[in-house]
């Protein structure tokens, strides 16, 4: 059991990585979103198996609680993404560029 | 009884980070959301290896059925056969730079993992005396709810409340024609 | 007595009045109101007088009247204080009683200028700051009275500031002024650093013992005389510091009279006498004061021989005479010094009004060459300048021959430790300046009145002066023939009023009464006496001889003494040399600091600053690319450093 605790937590990294290189390396938008999503994953994961690990529940609430909160954040962002994007056919996130210095 | 749990554990593994890189690494978003979602059903099945049910179940219906869903939604709104990239030039350096970020988050993570003893578990006895826990039940989480986490919980509903006003107001069209925000 | 404030608020009153409500208000309130307040002010010093002549005042016959505390730091005390004793009570009365005549001399001489109310104002203003200077209790506020006199003269000078002379005369005298106040406030500085006070009575009870007990060097003591000093050169015009009385007869009349004659320019006299207690212990600066006092007065006389505006050549014979009055304090007859002030204030201020009134009678015309015969246009006005020069001449029986007989005779019978011939130095000194003296004044009344006139009678047709100009000017010709009898000598066997009254207040005197009983016993006293009134006579017999019996004999010397001519008209040329000498180098360095220091490194530092800055944010510039992606890279090199941080901890 150790060992799933311990390489889920090792596994929990590598897919937080990932989705810093999904937010970093893609231009479109709605995969830099996805991106983001395994990220917040990455984050349950960890936290459900520290829960396990120290044999207390609260682990888990507080993933559950991430869970309402990245749903909430999808609803949001990608109606963003679509009032920024309409009606175009690609969509790049380099476009937005105007706010400079 | 462990050596099948270590397969399936295994298994899921493999399945997750396939999901992953496949997400990171496809050229139709569609693909990536596929892929995204074969991740999600992995990581439930963590879910249920490390003794928590009620997150597994959630993992599926929320993330995989709900949200992922959305998600293939609003990519077919943006009707594009194959992702031309347009823009004569792309950020200099931009690839390079993530990769060496991305490396030294791994380094740190897995140092830190190590160091952390994670990989000792001689030094947890805690944990290897409740080998035998039974499943977390949805009873147990849900008295943990209401008692001890009320507070969070109402919140997180009026969150959800606000996202859902937000998410309306920000999508609508306005009166003339022409939405909040026409792009670059 | 306590009141005595009073003399201050009411010109204040006077001053807050008019300036805000004079251009509202008819002419007749403004010169009736300010008029009004002056009196007032002249009630209250008499009052005083008259209380004190009754009271038993304190040592040295002072009496203090504090009104409001105003600083208190450590051993530092200053007050809204005023001092009562024999000094500041006969300054006050002389000050107000003149200020008083002048205001209303003023109702009439300036009834036709667009400024009335301004000039009334500056005029309330200047007597309050005067009373404040001459009733002070202690040094600083006696220098904000003495600051607010060359406020008030500067305003006054430069009243027509829309002409340039006026203004440029105005600037001069505040600058000349400003010098000697450096001096003054130096010594001020330094007279606290060694006695721990600027208050006049704690001074003159403390510096005897702190002297004898070794604490203070005596050189100290007369540096610190010499500053103080050299901030009455600056306010009293004495030698280097004169130039700028002549030029301040730009302003007009009634202020040259009030201002240049009978009361700010006396106030280093005043400063001086109110001093005693330090200069009597300094025979060096009581020597420097006596020697600087003299020269001036023989000085100045010489460049007024030969002046030919009728208002400067008063104003050289006012510096001249207030050389004699230095030269009394020097001796230490500061009784004497008073005394002369005294008197010199009624003739003074006579001599000038009168003039003013040629001048408004001659619409505006001040050169004496183009006057003359005006006796019979203006009589009362002759009868006053008649009066006035014989006062200020010592022809016996009016006042000047009373004062300037008494300064004469404490120089021929002084015999200062330091140097014991000075006083007969001293003594030739002055008796060339009275020659000069009575001969420019009876050159000047036969020019302007007794000569035939050198004017086209037809087309200017002189008028005496309206009522309100001729009455203090009868005033005042009294002041001038019986002001001199409060101090008469004691060869006419008669009670001398003024010396004792005025050396109550005075330490050191009794070396004066030693040398005056010795001379009378000699009968020196008749010898120098009868050689004053010879000396007096003289002049005006050479008056006479050149201008009246024998006319053109004047331009003849012109042109044989064309040289010493030239230099005595052109004032010794001091003026172009301070020009040469002082103003230009001074100039120079200030552009020299204006363009490199202010300009250059002042400015080019602050500009460098913000370069600088501008700079940095150049160069933070290139972080802000606008890419969603650059900034996502941002926070996770963030992140990474946080998590490191944390983890380092």
């Amino acid at each position: 059991m150790e060992q799933i605790v311990a390489y889920s937590l090792v596994l929990s990294g590598m897919l937080f990585t990932f989705g810093v290189l999904a937010v970093l390396v893609r231009r479109n938008p709605l995969v830099m979103f996805m991106g983001i999503e395994l990220m917040l994953n990455a984050a349950n994961l960890a936290f459900v198996a520290f829960s396990r690990h120290l044999n207390q529940l609260d682990g888990q609430v507080v993933a559950l609680v991430v869970m309402a909160v990245a749903a909430a954040e999808v609803a949001v962002g990608l109606a963003i993404i679509v009032a920024v994007y309409r009606r175009r056919r690609d969509v790049d996130v380099d476009e937005v560029n105007r706010l400079r210095g | 009884m462990s050596v099948i749990e270590l397969i399936v554990f295994w298994a899921a593994v493999a399945l997750a980070l396939i999901g992953a890189v496949g997400m990171v690494s496809a050229r139709n978003p569609v693909h990536s959301a596929l892929f995204l979602i074969l991740n999600f059903f992995a990581l439930a099945v963590i879910y249920l290896l490390l003794s928590a049910p009620v997150i597994a179940a959630l993992e599926i219906l929320v993330y995989a059925g709900a949200i992922m869903v959305l998600f293939v939604f609003v990519i077919f709104f943006f009707v594009s056969p194959g992702q031309r990239f347009t823009l004569s030039y792309s950020l200099p350096l931009q690839n390079t730079l993530a990769g060496l970020l991305v490396m030294v988050l791994i380094a740190i993570i897995l140092a830190g993992l190590f160091f952390g003893g994670v990989f000792s578990p001689a030094e947890h006895p805690q944990s290897a005396a409740v080998m035998e826990t039974t499943l977390t039940s949805p009873q147990e989480l849900g008295r943990a709810l209401f008692s001890r986490y009320l507070l969070p919980f109402e919140l997180t509903s009026l969150l959800l409340l606000a996202a859902m006003l937000g998410a309306v107001v920000l999508a609508r069209r306005s009166g003339n024609g022409n939405g909040p925000g026409g792009g670059a | 007595m306590n009141l005595i404030y009073l003399a201050i608020v009411f010109p204040l009153l006077g001053v807050l009045i008019n300036g805000f409500f004079g251009r509202r208000m008819p002419r007749k309130a403004v010169g009736t109101i300010a008029s009004l307040a002056i009196f007032g002010s002249f009630l209250v010093s008499l009052t005083a007088f008259i209380q004190y002549m009754g009271a038993s005042a304190g040592a040295y016959g002072a009496v203090e009247v504090k009104v409001l505390p105003w600083l208190k730091l450590g051993a530092l005390e200053i007050n809204y204080g005023f001092l009562v004793d024999s000094v500041s009570l006969v300054m006050a009365l002389a000050v107000s009683l003149v200020s008083f005549l002048i205001h209303v001399y003023s109702t009439g001489y300036m009834a036709e200028d667009d400024g009335y109310p301004r000039y009334f104002t500056y005029l309330n203003l200047f007597v309050a700051m005067m009373m404040t200077l001459v009733l002070a209790d202690n040094l600083v506020l006696l220098f904000i009275g003495w600051e607010g006199v060359g406020l008030c003269s500067y305003l006054l000078i430069g009243f027509w500031y829309k002409n340039r002379a006026p203004y440029e005369a105005g600037f001069k005298a505040f600058v000349v002024n400003r010098i000697g106040d450096f001096g003054f406030l130096i010594a001020t500085f330094l007279t606290f650093w060694a006695f721990h006070s600027v208050n006049f009575v704690r001074l003159r009870d403390e510096i005897p013992g702190t002297l004898a007990g070794g604490a203070v060097p005596p050189m100290l003591v007369t540096i610190i005389a010499l500053f103080f000093f050299m901030g009455a050169v600056g306010k009293s015009a004495q030698f280097p510091l004169y130039v700028w009385l002549p030029d301040a007869m730009e302003g007009p009349t009634p202020v040259s009279a009030l201002i240049h004659a009978a009361t700010m320019v006396t106030a280093g006299v005043y400063l001086v006498t109110r001093l005693n207690f330090l200069f009597v212990n300094t025979a060096t600066a009581m020597l420097v004061v006596a020697f600087i006092g003299a020269f001036t007065a023989i000085f100045a006389a010489s460049i007024g021989l030969v002046q030919n505006d009728i208002k400067r050549v008063l104003a050289y014979s006012t510096v001249s005479q207030l050389g004699y009055m230095f030269l009394a304090a020097g001796l230490g007859a500061y009784w004497i010094a008073i005394f002369h002030l005294f008197t010199h204030a009624f003739f003074k201020a006579l001599l000038f009004l009168a003039s003013g009134s040629v001048i408004h009678g001659m619409h505006g015309e001040q050169d004496m060459r183009k006057m003359g015969g005006l006796a019979k246009y203006l009589p009362h006005t002759y009868w006053h300048f008649l009066i006035g020069a014989m006062a200020i001449s010592g022809i016996p029986l009016l006042a000047g021959f009373f004062s300037k007989d008494q300064i004469l005779f404490a120089a021929f019978t002084a015999r200062p430790e330091l140097m014991p011939q000075a006083g007969m130095i001293l003594w030739v000194v002055g008796v060339i300046t009275a020659l000069f003296t009575s001969f420019y004044m009876f050159r000047q009344i036969y020019l302007v009145f007794l000569t035939a006139p050198r004017f086209d009678e037809h087309k200017l047709h002189p008028h005496e002066a309206p009522p309100s100009m001729l009455i203090p000017n009868w005033i005042l010709a009294g002041g001038a023939v019986l002001a001199g009898y409060l101090g008469l000598p004691a060869l006419m066997r008669l009670p001398n009023l003024m010396q004792p009254f005025l050396n109550r207040a005075i330490l050191g005197t009794e070396h004066l009464a030693h040398a005056a009983e010795h001379a009378h016993e000699l009968g020196l006293e008749a010898i120098g006496t009868s050689v004053s009134v010879v000396v007096a006579f003289a002049g005006l017999g050479l008056a006479f001889y050149l201008y009246r019996s024998h006319f053109g004999l004047t331009e003849q010397l012109k042109k044989t003494f064309a040289a010493p001519y030239r230099v005595l008209l052109n004032k010794y040329y001091v003026d172009e040399l301070y020009e040469a000498a002082v103003i230009a180098p001074g100039r120079a360095l200030s552009r020299q600091f204006s363009q490199v220091v202010d300009l250059g490194l002042i400015d080019g530092t602050v500009n460098l600053v913000a370069f600088v800055i501008g700079a940095l944010g150049q160069l933070a510039r290139p972080m802000q690319t606008g890419f969603i992606r650059n900034y996502a890279w941002y926070m996770g090199v963030g992140a990474i450093l946080v998590i490191i941080l944390l983890w380092l901890k």
